[in-house]
């Protein structure tokens, strides 16, 4: 999953990119399954490694040619930000080494009828409001980005009635 | 919890995977390549919320909600940049960054 990640972002054609991106994507989906949480890793297949894979790989397609190579970074830029990354590594790593985690020693499954209940429930604690906005947002987004994509044909349209 | 693995190597991989994201969007010069690497980023910050709502309070579900929240909110953010890319392209028939100054006004 690592080795990909860095493919991902260090290699030069862009399909090939994105095809090490959907790696990635499915050995996270692979830690959801791992501990425990089936419904995690199904929304994480569907929507990632379906949706937004395939949503790249068309903008992708339309917009180069798909051999095409990509500009480089220069190298001591590439330098600069690599150590300024492994510096920041390094200080997360011992931020989360020093800190004592207590670990509570369970094996029980979570079902999606408990998230299912939680996501909808009134009572304290409950998470309904957020809910509804963010179907809310979902439709606000999906209309902007017709609108966006349309934005000069329907404006033509708009001055010619 | 899995067995035999415990949450300081699941938090090393989550950061490492996040500092290759930040790599990536610091490095690459094309706005495709950079929406991927905000993908990265998303995805670590997603398994930190899962696996610490595992590891240490397993009765909640705080953190499996506020993940699908974030998944759901990354989609909608990445069908509106793919929108805006596209019909970037057709204005001005490229997708670097240095040549995007038609999105200032």
């Amino acid at each position: 999953m690592i080795v990909s990640a860095i493919a991902s972002v260090s290699s030069k054609k862009m399909l090939r990119s994105v095809i090490y991106l959907l790696f990635t994507l499915v050995g996270v989906a692979g830690i959801y399954f791992l501990i425990d949480y089936n419904f995690l890793a199904a929304i994480q297949l569907t929507v990632y490694a379906g949706g937004i894979i395939v949503l790249i790989i068309f903008s992708v397609i339309l917009v180069h040619h798909i051999e095409m190579e990509l500009e480089v970074a220069k190298l001591s830029k590439k330098l600069l930000v690599g150590t300024a990354c492994v510096f920041g590594l390094s200080v997360f790593l011992t931020t989360i080494y020093m800190h004592d985690f207590k670990v509570v020693e369970n094996f029980n499954t979570t079902t999606t009828e408990q998230i299912g209940l939680k996501l909808l429930s009134y009572e304290a604690g409950g998470f309904i409001l957020p809910f509804e906005l963010i179907s809310v947002l979902l439709l606000a987004s999906m209309v902007g980005a017709i609108v966006i994509a349309k934005g000069k044909k329907l404006t033509n349209k708009n001055e010619s009635e | 919890m899995i067995d035999g693995i415990s949450i300081y190597e699941i938090l090393t991989v989550t950061s490492t995977l996040f500092f290759i994201g930040v790599y990536g969007f610091l490095t690459r010069k094309n706005l495709i390549s950079i929406l991927m690497s905000i993908e990265l980023i998303l995805n670590a910050s997603v398994i930190n919320f899962v696996v610490i709502n595992k590891y240490l309070y397993p009765e909640m579900l705080q953190g499996v909600i506020f993940s699908i929240f974030i998944i759901a909110v990354a989609a909608a953010e990445t069908a509106l940049a793919v929108a805006i890319i596209i019909n970037l392209y057709r204005q001005i028939a490229s997708v670097e960054v240095k040549d995007t100054e038609i999105m200032k006004y």
